[in-house]
């Protein structure tokens, strides 16, 4: 593969991996969005009362307004801003303990790997979101549950991927010739773990990464939904929990229904064409998905 | 076609881990939770005027008494999971005579109709996409089915199901907005009226649910049908000059059909899990809109008692699937496995 030089070798690289660069476009507009709109619109118009109840999108309000008086557009940008911050706690830390455990029982193996191969088999056949409405149902007072709290609970499923999708990667470099050349040399396992098969596993690491991000979302999405969450302070899930709750479809708010519905859609749209991407970054030869 | 016993004692032995697990993390983690629900049940009777303080104490030894918490914790997590597995749940806490298994029982029949019927289309509809899109030899034209698909089977259903409700329920008037059946109809399965009435309510639900296994499906197929194109079997087959309908069904169709029965069993979780939150977006009767009831009421007896059987609904029809796929698939074979 020929690479080019700085900018210019990226941009050359998305031409040709065109759903890679279209899923960063995405989500790059998506932060911009949560982050550099929030300096322009204070947050204080994401509560109830804030102004006028059932307004539809105006030139005062944008976005339009909800039947409790909350303004939309600072919801939809504080929400977006905790749901995305929820999901990438949960899924880095995801990432991080599966990125350990995969390493750890892929290279080494021996009982410890049985017992995590064991416990993820299980865990993969059990609904992750499940056991999140398990967990996170019987925490007390989840009204005041706060990201990092939320983030917490998700990331006791988000690892599960992860391990299991790193451990196959390690399993199959290890016998590589690379690995026995780094071995022979007298290399430690954990040289070579650091050293030769993090660089080469880092596309599937960024993979697993957008996964369990992904994951982390649609978790937090899901449960804030059925209710079980904070749901005074603004995200995502909670505008879908009020909209449902204050039957916005009986009444007609369209503005109400259709933003939150656009803004999830291109966080999932996003991850999905960031998978696909990285995907044929880590497999070039494998025909295109999309 | 024989499957050795071996092979089916240990995905026996699996499922039964499958199901333990389940059945300790529903024990463990209202334990691990700081609360105290005998207490929180005596604050309840005291601040309604129906307890003194002095009872109170009473009250709260017989009532740890009642669910043996007196008694030490491996002894109470023996009685739960000899109870979990004979399939005692509990009773419910908000409609307080009702057993757990009632309960699952009344609703389970109205999930299982729209989720199987859409899953099945989803399936059939999904595979022939994804065969046509893959198969060189046909309109290039197929292929710009695929982003849409995509696109749709990445948003999670209960979002569509929202898009779908206003359009299609709301301003088209199509479709009725909720509910699994009409409040003014009689509730008679043996009469067409109602039945009828019922698959008018079921198609918005099942729509959701469809509109997003379909792009699985058939990037799944899409991608398995290109990797057969390649194999010498087609090839010879095309040197033979058989049909091209006959290579396309016959040879390719019939091989790329197994990877997609495993994946049917690995998203089960993913289609009971996200019919739970449409069920809630329709108040469909269904037992995932009982679960989102349960859990607005805080029921825990139910909400664990629901998890834990959809659990083991999922456990079970996995393993039916590993058990059947040596039958579709001779080449499979589970000796030493």
């Amino acid at each position: 593969m020929q690479r080019g030089q700085g900018f210019r070798g990226f941009l050359n690289y998305i031409r040709r991996n065109p759903a890679f660069g279209g899923g960063l476009l995405l989500l790059l507009l998506l932060l911009l969005f949560a982050t550099v709109a929030g300096l322009f619109v204070p947050k204080d118009g994401a509560y109830p009362l804030a102004t006028m109840p059932k307004q539809a999108p105006s030139a005062e309000h944008p976005f339009g307004t909800d039947s409790v008086g909350r303004d939309l557009l600072p919801t939809l940008i504080y929400g977006t801003r905790m749901t995305l911050s929820i999901g990438m706690i949960a899924g880095c830390i995801g990432l991080g303990v599966g990125t350990v455990l995969g390493f750890m029982t892929g290279y080494f193996g021996g009982l410890f790997d049985t017992i995590v191969k064991f416990l993820v088999d299980v865990l993969m056949t059990i609904p992750s979101f499940l056991l999140l409405i398990t967990i996170a149902s019987s925490v007390p007072n989840p009204e005041n549950m706060s990201i990092l709290q939320m983030a917490l609970i998700l990331s006791l499923v988000s690892w599960v991927q992860p391990t299991r999708a790193i451990r196959a990667q390690v399993l199959s470099m290890r016998e590589r010739a690379f690995v026995m050349m780094a071995k022979l040399s007298g290399m430690s396992g954990m040289e070579i773990i650091i050293k030769e098969l993090m660089p080469n596993l880092m596309p599937y690491l960024a993979i697993s990464l957008a996964g369990a991000v992904n994951g982390g979302v649609l978790g937090s999405l899901g449960l804030q939904t059925l209710g079980i969450g904070n749901l005074r302070e603004p995200s995502l899930g909670m505008t879908i929990y009020w909209l449902r709750y204050y039957n916005a479809f009986l009444q007609g708010y369209w503005w109400w229904i259709i933003e939150p519905v656009i803004v999830i859609a291109a966080i999932f749209i996003a991850f999905l064409l960031l998978s696909i991407g990285l995907d044929e970054f880590a497999n070039p030869r494998t025909r295109r998905t999309v | 076609m024989r499957i050795p016993l071996s092979y089916i004692l240990k995905r026996m032995g699996f499922l039964v881990a499958v199901l333990f697990t389940a059945a300790t993390i529903n024990f463990l983690i209202p334990k691990l939770a700081p609360r105290d629900p005998v207490q929180e049940l005596i604050n309840q009777k005291i601040a309604s005027g129906g307890l003194t303080s002095e009872g109170a104490a009473e009250f709260r030894d017989s009532l740890r008494k009642l669910y043996g918490l007196d008694r030490p914790l491996w002894q109470q997590y023996l009685t739960y999971i000899w109870n979990t597995m004979r399939f005692d749940l509990g009773y419910s806490i908000t409609n307080y005579p009702l057993r757990v298994d009632f309960i699952i029982g009344q609703t389970v029949f109205w999930t299982l109709g729209f989720v199987g019927v859409s899953t099945i289309l989803a399936f059939l509809i999904g595979t022939v996409v994804g065969a046509l899109v893959g198969w060189s030899k046909t309109s290039k034209w197929f292929s710009w089915l695929m982003p849409p698909l995509a696109a749709f089977s990445a948003v999670p259903a209960f979002i569509i199901a929202l898009v779908l409700i206003y359009f299609l329920a709301f301003k088209l008037k199509a479709f009725p907005l909720r509910g699994g059946f009409s409040a003014t109809i009689v509730k008679d399965w043996s009469s067409m009226e109602f039945l009828l009435d019922v698959a008018h309510h079921a198609i918005l639900p099942g729509l959701s649910m469809l509109l997003v296994s379909i792009g699985g499906w058939s990037l799944g197929m899409r991608s398995m049908m290109v990797t057969v194109e390649g194999a010498d079997y087609i090839t010879f087959a095309e040197a033979k000059g058989l049909k091209g309908s006959r290579i396309f069904f016959r040879y390719a169709l019939r091989n790329t059909l197994l990877p997609q029965v495993t994946s049917l069993a690995m998203s089960l979780g993913l289609i009971v899990s996200g019919s739970a939150l449409v069920e809630t977006m329709f108040s469909y009767p269904g037992i995932g809109n009982r679960l989102g009831g349960a859990i607005a009421a805080l029921d825990y007896p139910v909400i664990y008692g629901i998890v834990f059987f959809m659990v083991v609904g999922i456990a079970v029809a996995t393993l039916l699937v590993d058990l059947l796929y040596p039958f579709l698939d001779p080449r499979i074979s589970y000796s030493g496995g």
